[in-house]
């Protein structure tokens, strides 16, 4: 107990302090999974929206294609990833492994899906209460899309904090693809893993508490986007 | 220049199927050019499935629906009002603009002719106010405006006043008296006696999704020729 209360003083004074530790992981898992979130949001917003607007002959195979990849382990994709990218492997040349755009690559193949299948979900509802009005005003196909993806924003950036929620708390993937390399890929996640079994509690509690801050402000943003829906306007 | 005429509007043997069942037909037709028609019948009758057949919205099981212009140019010309609006997610003032705005219309003087039609119906204080927050008979206005700005030549409603109340029901009487008086041909759906007798200058009964009577409205009223419309008008439950 008394290790606990120790523990979070040292992490309260390492945040408090800026230590530079603390500092530079944090903004490692930031880069590593808001640049993934970003690519995964540039796939998977347009996939969802189209997937929700086009009928064609398989797309419940892809929709459920899409739910499947969702459930993707992180640890298989970062095994994956790990055997395409190590020098024997197809683009072991790139000499990407163990680098940050290695778990980048790993966190898009984990969060597109996931952001596809959400974008879609919202779409799917936003298109069939959007139907019969955009069929009767003889809309184009584009300007469907155009006009679901613009009414939809606040949903559609949902999709994307959904990402960034799951992005910043994985560790399996970019521990097994980024090898915890210190000032090289340590991020959150993996420093706290690391510095829980060397004992170290106290920068393990501060980095924890960085990770929670994270995850409940995007939770917060979540929450606001989707209940203030029909008072607000922007 | 002068815009093409679209009506009248021709049925000729239209029919809508589904699941095996016929819902209405086969149809035969004619929608004069000028007229403020009222669609009547019971429930499940077959109204709205008869309105957006002619709207194009159907998929035609068998026959035909043809404008004076080819199909693609007459949906140019018709706007339809569903029993419940679709309310975009957005502010009014851009709900009613959204038809002009993604025919082309840059978004300044579109939005300036949603807020002239917003005055006309009644809704300029809710301009800003985000659309899925009105009230019911605020959707219906805001979704005649959206209607109308398009200055269509025919408009379908489809039970624009169920569950309103009496108020909002004269308001939106007379934005309807003042379209068809300005020229805009109208086919409405409605459940309500009062409302039919007051607006219908010719009535179409449909029973069984059938066309079961089509006459004037002086002459369905007064001197309704089949026993199932007389029963109807007397208030008696149809089979
Ligand atoms: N897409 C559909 N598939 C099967 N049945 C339908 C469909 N649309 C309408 N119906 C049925 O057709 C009948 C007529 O419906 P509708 O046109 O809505 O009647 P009304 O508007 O007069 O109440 C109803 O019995 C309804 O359940
Ligand atoms: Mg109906």
């Amino acid at each position: 107990m008394n290790e606990l209360f120790e523990g979070l003083a040292e992490a309260a004074r390492l945040i408090v302090t800026l230590d530079s530790d603390l500092i530079e992981i944090s903004l490692r898992s930031l880069q590593v999974t808001v640049t993934a979130v970003i690519v995964a949001s540039a796939i998977g917003l347009p996939l969802g929206a189209w997937l929700a607007v086009n009928r064609f002959r398989h797309r419940r195979t892809a929709i459920a294609t899409l739910n499947a990849l969702m459930g993707l382990p992180p640890v298989v994709v970062g095994l994956v990833v790990y055997l395409l990218l190590s020098r024997s492997g197809p683009f072991g040349v790139l000499g990407l492994l163990f680098t940050p755009t290695a778990m980048i690559v790993a966190q898009i193949i984990i969060l597109t899906p996931l952001v596809a299948s959400i974008a879609h979900q919202a779409m799917r509802d936003m298109w069939a209460e959007y139907h019969d009005l955009l069929i009767s005003l003889n809309t184009t196909r584009w300007q469907r899309i155009r006009v679901l993806i613009w009414d939809g924003r606040r949903a559609l950036l949902t999709a994307s904090l959904a990402g960034f929620g799951r992005g910043i708390g994985e560790v399996g993937a970019i521990m097994i693809v980024g090898g915890n390399i210190d000032h090289s890929t340590r991020v959150l996640t993996t420093a706290i893993a690391l510095e829980t079994g060397k004992g170290n509690f106290a920068l393990a509690l501060g980095l924890g508490f960085v990770l929670i801050g994270l995850a409940l402000l995007v939770n917060g943003l979540i929450h606001t986007l989707s209940h203030t829906e029909v008072s607000d306007r922007w | 220049m002068v815009e093409a005429l679209i009506l009248p509007l021709r049925l000729s043997g239209a029919m809508v199927r589904r699941k095996g069942r016929t819902i209405v037909g086969p149809v035969d037709h004619q929608v004069s050019a000028t007229g403020f028609t009222i669609v009547m019948g019971p429930n499940g009758a077959g109204k709205t499935t008869l309105l957006r057949m002619m709207h194009g919205m159907e998929r035609l099981s068998a026959g035909s629906v043809t404008w004076q212009v080819p199909e693609r140019d007459a949906r140019e010309r018709q706007a339809y009002v569903f029993q419940t609006p679709v309310m975009m997610r957005r502010s009014v003032l851009d709900n009613v603009a959204y038809p002009l705005i993604v025919h082309g219309v840059r978004p300044k003087p579109a939005r300036a002719r949603a807020g002239a039609w917003l005055e006309q119906v009644g809704l300029s204080g809710l301009a800003d106010r985000q659309a899925t927050v009105l009230s019911g008979g605020e959707r219906q206005k805001l979704a005649l405006a959206r209607a109308l700005i398009r200055a269509p030549q025919i408009l379908f409603l489809d039970e624009p006043c169920a569950s309103l109340d009496g108020r909002a029901m004269r308001d939106i009487e007379a934005i309807l008296r003042a379209a068809h008086a300005a020229g805009t041909r109208i086919v409405m759906a409605t459940h309500d006696m009062g409302q039919a007798r007051r607006l219908a200058t010719e009535v179409l009964f449909v029973h069984h999704g059938a066309l079961h009577e089509v006459a004037s409205a002086s002459t369905f009223f007064d001197h309704a020729s089949t026993p199932d419309a007389r029963a109807f008008l007397k208030g008696d439950i149809l089979e």
